[in-house]
C-alpha cells in the first residue's frame, strides 16, 4: 500500500471516530417525557425546553448522592 | 422498598409532595430529591401545556453524570437516580412495580372490619323457624 493512500485511510478513520463520538456526546444528554395519552417527547440537549429540565436533573444528581453503607 | 441495583437512590412522594418512602438516600437528600422531582414534573408539564401536569406519566432526564427517572401512577410519584447509561426500560419497569406494590399494601394496612356479632340461641331458633315457614 502506498504512503498517500495509507495517510488518506487514517484521516478517513479519524473523521469517522470524531463523527461517532460527537453523535454519542450529543445524545448523552437528553430528556424523554412520556404522556398519559401514550405520546412521547424526546428533547436532545440544545432543544428548546431541554436545558431547564437537564439543569434540574443535574441538581437532583448532585443533591442525591448514593448512601454508602 | 426493593429496587434494582441500577437505581442509586429513590423516593416516593404522595399527592401533597411529601416523602412517604425512600431507599439509598438520607432524609435530607430524600427531601431535596423530592423537591427537584416536583419541579421537574412542573417544568415538563409546561413543554406541552395542553397535556397538563397530570398528563406526564414518565420522565427520563439523562446527563453525563447519570440519569433521573420519574414515574407517576395515580396520586403517587416515584423519583430515582441512576448512574450513566442505565437500562431505561428495566428502570421504568422496576419503578412502576414498586409503585404498584406500595398501592397494593395500602388496603392491607387499613383496619379490619369488625366481625358480625354471634347470634344468641334464641335468634338462631327464630331464624330456623322462619326458614321452615319459607320452605315448601
Amino acid at each position: 500500500m502506498s504512503r498517500p493512500s495509507l495517510v488518506l485511510g487514517l484521516l478517513v478513520a479519524l473523521a469517522i471516530v470524531i463523527f461517532v463520538r460527537r453523535q454519542n456526546a450529543s445524545r448523552a444528554e437528553h430528556v424523554d417525557v412520556y404522556y398519559e395519552d401514550g405520546s412521547m417527547l424526546s428533547l436532545d440537549n440544545g432543544a428548546p425546553g431541554a436545558e431547564p429540565l437537564l439543569a434540574l436533573a443535574r441538581e437532583a444528581l448532585r443533591g442525591a448522592p448514593p448512601a454508602r453503607s | 422498598m426493593e429496587i434494582s441495583s441500577q437505581v442509586q437512590a429513590a423516593v416516593v412522594l404522595d399527592a401533597a409532595g411529601d416523602v412517604v418512602g425512600a431507599a439509598g438516600i438520607g432524609a435530607d437528600g430524600g427531601r431535596s430529591l423530592a423537591g427537584t422531582a416536583r419541579e421537574l414534573l412542573d417544568r415538563a408539564a409546561t413543554i406541552r401545556p395542553a397535556a397538563g401536569e397530570s398528563g406526564v406519566t414518565q420522565l427520563e432526564a439523562a446527563t453525563r453524570a447519570g440519569s433521573v427517572f420519574l414515574v407517576r401512577e395515580g396520586e403517587r410519584v416515584i423519583a430515582a437516580t441512576t448512574g450513566r447509561a442505565p437500562t431505561v426500560g428495566l428502570v421504568f419497569y422496576d419503578l412502576k412495580t414498586c409503585l404498584r406494590a406500595l398501592a397494593a399494601e395500602v388496603p392491607k394496612s387499613e383496619p379490619a372490619k369488625p366481625k358480625a356479632k354471634p347470634k344468641t340461641p334464641r335468634e338462631r331458633g327464630a331464624a330456623a323457624g322462619k326458614d321452615e315457614h319459607e320452605s315448601p
